[in-house]
């Protein structure tokens, strides 16, 4: 099948009202639990912060963990450069997301949940917490005890990583755990812990408010449902736009672009570099059975014109990811340090353009053994970089 | 019996344990797993990636020392991307690491170097990171030296001094390219609540953390005629200095060592076992006098449990940590100090010496020793009292320079007057010793009777867990003891800070049921030291603990007060226990220090 027929669907679910998020709670508190693992699952759902892991998967394994003492915590720390979505949903529709949370420590068990929230978000504390107050009267009134609290990130982007959230939110230096054990076993203060990205529990909002159906149809297989993608770059129309999955990436730029599209950076600096004669063979979406490539995505789409240095984007990637590495693992702490420093020097012709090849080899390695998901990520933006764009980064 | 699970390694089918990691399954199998940041004193980190392994299914590879075996799974330890993945790892550690061998106090024992031979790192194409760096030396500290150059990042330190110690000295700093192991404030580790004990340095796999030596003074001093220079030995020495001279661990190499000290050129070597053995007289003694105090005078002032103070590294613990319970403290000097005092006064009169001619070394398991060594206050006799303290790995350097064929060396004697000891003096070595040497002394001094326990070996407080205890009934006492009838004597031993910090809290609160406490800082005490042999293990530090107690049990004397030397000690110069002379060369005082 031919990604050209996958087009850019839009879908206007996440912002749209909220305020029959009452009702909503009320009857889907009264469903039993394994009867919303279901439908969340049967709504094929996977985790929007961009690992994709499946959500009622994640809600039921934590919900068969042992443990009296569970938690659910919304990952706000929307820390991936050209991501701007999960600010807005807390800004627009925070009781979706509250709501979601409730219906999740139904699910598993949680008294307390958590929105651990981006540092620089520290703006939206005030009203966040009038949402909440107003929410856990509505609890109340319902007969849950559930409550949820803010906690405050202190910027560091590996914090965002679910096991170095929680050892942050423990008071300790944001470092990646290994894994296994994975949170639905040990999580926060090693409990059984979901731990969901702020659009995923919109979306989980949009499952119980319209049923796993409706959801299901939008997107293809393996992808379904809409997403929220954060548009930016050389673009005349920048924001965030709730579109369909599987769209394939030129249908995109078509819409997105401003007619002299280079490249597109799909999922932040982790993500990866797609040239322009790849548009029509990407589509955007979880691997499945479609053939060509597929990027999953936290949302980030950056679009780069041909008055765009690929080697300036590469650099500022990697000067990012020196920096934001957290340091623990050697691939990725000194891997990073190695790549930014390897373009300089190609660049300045203190190394041979062969020594690209030696660095891509480096890549692999890094993919293959870094601790986290993040040091397995970081050199993708390199190495889709450096393959598509070579020359660049030599003259 | 827990369960079994099948697993296999590079096509061996093995049968393990359930929660076995899969360097722990390797190793049961014959396969070696290279790796850096892990050890087997330590909590697991899987950060340095050096053990990564394929698992046959999987995309990426797995670190064997924090992964655990679940069943049917398929492990390759030396596929073509293991292989690869970890020569990468290995050059990148390179490239962060100023990796000038030939000019490296860890030169020939180190991890990193070990490996970079192992997998011939012969080339190095990546960009060396190291020199670029701004890095820092902190060499302020007479114990511990820290080059940041040197340093891998594997946070052996940083889990040692969190994990075995509960000091966190060392903690992970800045992130990225900026990560780093530092103090509080990135400070002087002379400036922060550092307690020198070495742990740090032992745990280092590379030459970022080892001890400031004094090797070429100690030369200096030999080499002058018109010194006298003096040796001590602590007894954790003769069952570690083996090890660096190629015997497996537990070998006790008593007369080798004394041998290679005269062929060495000290113009005496004495034995810290003799003040250890003083060290029980005084200790006893004033255990007894504050449970007299106590228990008859009903004096509050008076403080118990009564804690030892053998352990520099636990002195400047409790400075630092619980101020407020320093007159729990002993006063009883170490017995380095105790000997160092000694020498440049009684040793010096009895051979008719200028003290200022004798220079005092002492060959300890301990980095500490170094400290304690340098505090103002240890002037008792006029002079520096212990003029260099050498660690055992120090030794083993100048042993080697000198060109000692250890194994080949005839046994020897140490010389008299502050040379003869006792088992008990032995014990000192090992964790609970200072107990057991102390209770063999003080139940006979009050009961006139040898403890109640088979050859005298109270193995209660012996072992390696890191708190134990002992309780001794004492029942018709001597004359002048009566107030002790009926007395259930309650002790307990801890090593390892992390532990000490359980039996101080107690005493904080005022709930520790005990009269006396043993507190060595070191896991396994000073057989475990920070400047014994690298590596360390438990079960390297158990050998060692057979060793020490092998030497107590063939000692012709097993008790302190039984030491001739020591009576002749008294009766000669100090007069008696606790007197006047006493107090001034064997007793100290404590300070209270900064808490960050």
């Amino acid at each position: 099948m031919a990604f050209d027929t996958y087009l850019l669907k839009r879908a206007d679910f996440i912002f749209k009202d909220e305020e029959d998020w009452k009702n909503i709670l009320t009857r889907t508190l009264k469903l039993p639990p394994n009867a919303i693992i279901n439908e969340l699952m049967s709504s094929e759902l996977k985790g929007r912060g961009g690992a994709g892991f499946p959500t009622g998967l994640k809600w039921k394994l934590t919900a068969e963990a042992p443990g009296n003492e569970k938690y659910i915590i919304c990952n706000a720390d929307e820390g991936e450069p050209g991501t701007f979505k999960d600010r807005e949903i807390l800004t627009l529709v925070p009781h979706k997301v509250l709501t979601a949370m409730a219906v999740c420590a139904h699910v598993i068990g949680a008294q307390q949940g958590y929105i651990y929230l981006r540092g620089e978000y520290k703006y939206l504390v005030e009203q966040l917490n009038q949402a909440i107050d107003e929410f856990h009267t509505i609890c109340q009134s319902l007969g849950c005890q559930f409550t949820i609290r803010i906690f405050l990130g202190s910027g560091a982007y590996i914090c965002g990583e679910e096991t170095a959230l929680f050892e942050s939110m423990e008071g300790k230096r944001g470092e990646p755990r290994n894994k296994p054990p994975y949170p639905t076993q040990v999580g926060y203060k090693n409990c059984p812990t979901v731990i969901n990205n702020v659009e995923t529990l919109a979306h989980a909002f949009t499952i119980f408010k319209y049923g796993a159906k409706k959801f299901y149809d939008l997107g293809v297989q393996y992808s379904r449902g809409s997403k929220l993608f954060s548009v930016s770059g050389d673009t005349p129309k920048p924001g965030i736009y709730e579109l369909e999955l599987g769209m394939s990436l030129e249908d995109f730029v078509n819409e997105f672009g401003d007619g002299d599209t280079k490249a597109v950076q799909v999922g932040g600096a982790s993500g990866f570099l797609v040239p322009r004669k790849k548009f029509k063979a990407t589509a955007i979406g979880y691997k499945g059975k479609l053939s060509g490539i597929s990027l999953p995505t936290g949302g980030s789409m950056m679009l780069f014109n041909s008055s765009r240095s690929m080697y300036n984007v590469l650099d500022n990637y990697l000067e990012f990811f020196r920096e934001e590495s957290c340091g623990q693992c050697t691939p990725c702490r000194v891997g990073c340090q190695q790549l930014y420093q390897g373009i300089k020097a190609v660049k300045r012709g203190e190394k041979p353009a062969g020594y690209l090849d030696k660095l891509l080899k480096l890549t692999e390695t890094m993919k293959l053994t870094a601790k986290c998901g993040l040091g397995q990520s970081v050199a993708n933006s390199f190495s889709s970089i450096v393959e598509n764009f070579r020359e660049e980064m030599i003259y | 019996m827990s369960t079994k699970i099948n697993i296999n390694i590079n096509g061996i089918a093995l049968e393990v344990d359930q929660g076995k990691t899969i360097l722990e399954a390797a190793d049961q199998a014959g396969i070696i797993i290279p790796t850096l940041c892990y050890h087997k004193d330590l909590c697991i980190a899987g950060n340095c990636r050096v053990c990564v392994v394929e698992l046959i299914g999987q995309k990426r590879l797995s670190a064997a020392c924090a992964t655990p075996c679940e069943e049917g799974m398929e492990i390759r330890t030396n596929s073509l991307h293991v292989r690869n993945s970890r020569k990468h790892i290995i050059e990148l550690l390179l490239s962060e690491h100023r990796a000038e061998c030939t000019s490296c106090y860890k030169n020939g024992n180190c991890e990193l170097q070990k490996l970079a031979s192992d997998y011939k790192i012969v080339t190095q194409d990546f960009i060396p990171l190291a020199q670029q760096k701004k890095y820092t030396i902190d060499q302020f500290s007479p114990s511990i030296l820290k080059d940041d150059s040197k340093c891998i990042r594997c946070q052996r330190c940083v889990r040692t001094c969190a994990g075995l110690q509960g000091v966190n000295a060392l903690s992970v700093a800045h992130k990225g390219d900026r990560m780093k192991i530092t103090t509080f404030f990135e400070k002087a580790i002379t400036e922060v609540v550092c307690t020198n004990c070495g742990q740090c340095i032992n745990h280092c796999p590379t030459g970022a953390l080892v001890e400031r030596n004094y090797i070429e003074e100690v030369w200096d001093a030999i080499s002058d005629p018109e010194l006298h220079v003096v040796v001590q030995t602590a007894p954790a020495v003769r069952v570690g200095l083996g090890e660096e001279m190629g015997f497996p661990p537990g070998e006790r190499v008593t007369g080798r060592m004394v041998e290679a000290l005269k062929r060495l050129g000290f113009n005496s070597v004495l034995d810290t076992d003799f003040t250890a053995d003083l060290t029980i007289i005084e200790e006893g003694t004033e255990l007894l006098e504050r449970l007299k105090k106590t228990l008859k005078e009903k004096d509050p002032s008076v403080k118990l449990p009564m804690a030892t103070s053998c352990s520099p590294g636990w002195i400047k613990y409790i400075e630092h940590l619980y101020s407020d319970c320093l007159e729990h403290l002993s006063t009883c000097k170490s017995p380095q100090q105790m000997f160092g005092a000694l020498v440049k006064t009684y040793y010096a009169e009895s051979r008719s010496l200028k003290p200022e001619k004798i220079v005092s070394v002492s060959i300890m398991p301990c980095t500490a020793k170094k400290f304690e060594a340098a505090r103002p206050e240890m002037h008792a006799s006029g002079y520096t009292d212990v003029d260099y303290v050498l660690t055992t790995r120090e030794l083993a350097i100048m042993i080697k320079q000198a060109g000692i064929d250890f194994a080949k060396l005839p046994e020897s004697s140490f010389d008299r007057l502050m040379g003869q000891s006792s088992g008990a003096g032995v014990i000192f070595g090992a964790t609970g010793g200072v107990m057991e040497a102390a209770l063999r002394t003080v139940y006979e001094l009050v009961t006139g009777r040898e403890v109640p326990f088979e050859k005298l070996n109270i193995t209660p407080v012996r072992g390696s867990e890191g708190i134990r205890e002992a309780c001794i009934k004492i029942e018709n006492p001597q004359e002048g003891w009566e107030f002790l009838d009926g007395v259930e004597l309650r002790c307990a031993v801890a090593h390892g800070l992390v532990h000490a910090k359980q039996l101080m809290d107690q005493i904080k609160a005022g709930t520790s049921p005990y009269h006396f406490i043993e507190i060595m800082a070191c896991p396994g005490g000073c057989l475990g030291g920070g400047g014994q042999p690298i590596p360390t293990n438990p079960e390297i530090r158990a050998k060692r603990t057979e060793a020490i107690y092998a030497e107590d049990e063939e000692m012709p004397l097993r008790k302190s007060h039984e030491n001739p030397e020591v009576l002749l000690l008294y009766k000669n110069f100090l007069g008696h226990p606790l007197g006047k002379k006493s107090h001034h060369l064997l007793h100290t005082s404590y300070i209270e220090r900064n808490r960050y």
